[in-house]
């Protein structure tokens, strides 16, 4: 079974705190952490549609939500966690095909994973604000 | 499975002749497929979200119940929760090596995926069929 314990104390491969920070690793940790971001934050899709569903009273709640400080800042987080695994996936989806793996390579996809997520995120905030009229 | 920890024998050893988990890279391969369609699919929520959010309800239902809006987002609300779930069971099965907790939270980790994903595709058919 998966959980079969080592005999003998054997040796461990070193983990995390015994590695230099490095970009490419941050970036690794922060693909996974907004994964998870994105994971609860499906919670806020599910009250949007179901809000949509029941009716004027539950959608105008939400309205309410969304439209809050919080709620703006929330779907400003979610909307930068969601472009920025996006673009990760995409980095993953060039080293699948074991491209970029290069030092030089893949410093720049990392960086243009975090400038872009950034980008993305303001463009749409601008976008969405604009299509709405500055409410 | 119990073993004394006096065993001569490897972790290997043990594990030999068992047999294969026979899932392969099934787990790799839906995690890059619901990737893929993740990329146009979320692009298109990202629209829908930003054409929708001023709307007053009865134009946001009308757009969330007609067919060229909810089959897409139907879509999304699939590979998206397949997608996390996958992501999760990743992340659980790295970080929780206690196999009680761990079957708990793996079991926890697919009864919220599909929650929350029937709970949307449910609304997604109610906005569309009415009543």
């Amino acid at each position: 079974m998966a959980d079969s314990k080592p005999v003998s104390e054997r040796p461990l491969s070193p983990h995390l705190q015994i590695y230099r920070p490095m970009l490419t690793m941050m970036m690794s940790i922060v693909h996974r952490i907004t994964g998870a971001a994105l994971f609860f934050g499906t919670l806020l899709m599910a009250w949007w549609l179901i809000a949509a569903a029941s009716g004027p009273t539950a959608y105008a709640t939400f309205q309410w939500f969304a439209g809050s400080i919080i709620g703006r800042l929330v779907l400003f987080g979610y909307t930068w966690a969601l472009f920025h695994h996006m673009l990760g996936g995409i980095r993953h989806f060039i080293w699948d095909t074991g491209r970029g793996f290069g030092p030089g390579e893949r410093e720049w996809l990392v960086r243009a994973n975090l400038v872009g997520s950034i980008v993305l995120t303001v463009l749409t905030w601008i976008v969405a604000y604009a299509v709405r009229g500055g409410v | 499975m119990s073993h004394s920890k006096s065993s001569m024998r490897t972790p290997l050893g043990r594990v030999r002749g068992l047999g294969s988990a026979r899932s392969g890279t099934e787990h790799f391969w839906m995690q890059r497929v619901t990737a893929v369609a993740n990329v146009p699919l979320s692009l298109f929520v990202i629209g829908l979200i930003i054409t929708t959010a001023g709307s007053n309800y009865a134009a946001v239902k009308a757009t969330l119940g007609s067919p060229l809006v909810a089959i897409p987002l139907i879509l999304f609300v699939v590979s998206a929760t397949w997608h996390m779930r996958l992501g999760m069971q990743m992340i659980i099965e790295d970080y929780v090596p206690a196999e009680g907790t761990k079957v708990v939270l793996l079991l926890a980790n697919t009864f919220f995926s599909v929650a929350v994903g029937m709970g949307c595709v449910f609304a997604i058919l109610k906005l569309s069929f009415g009543v």
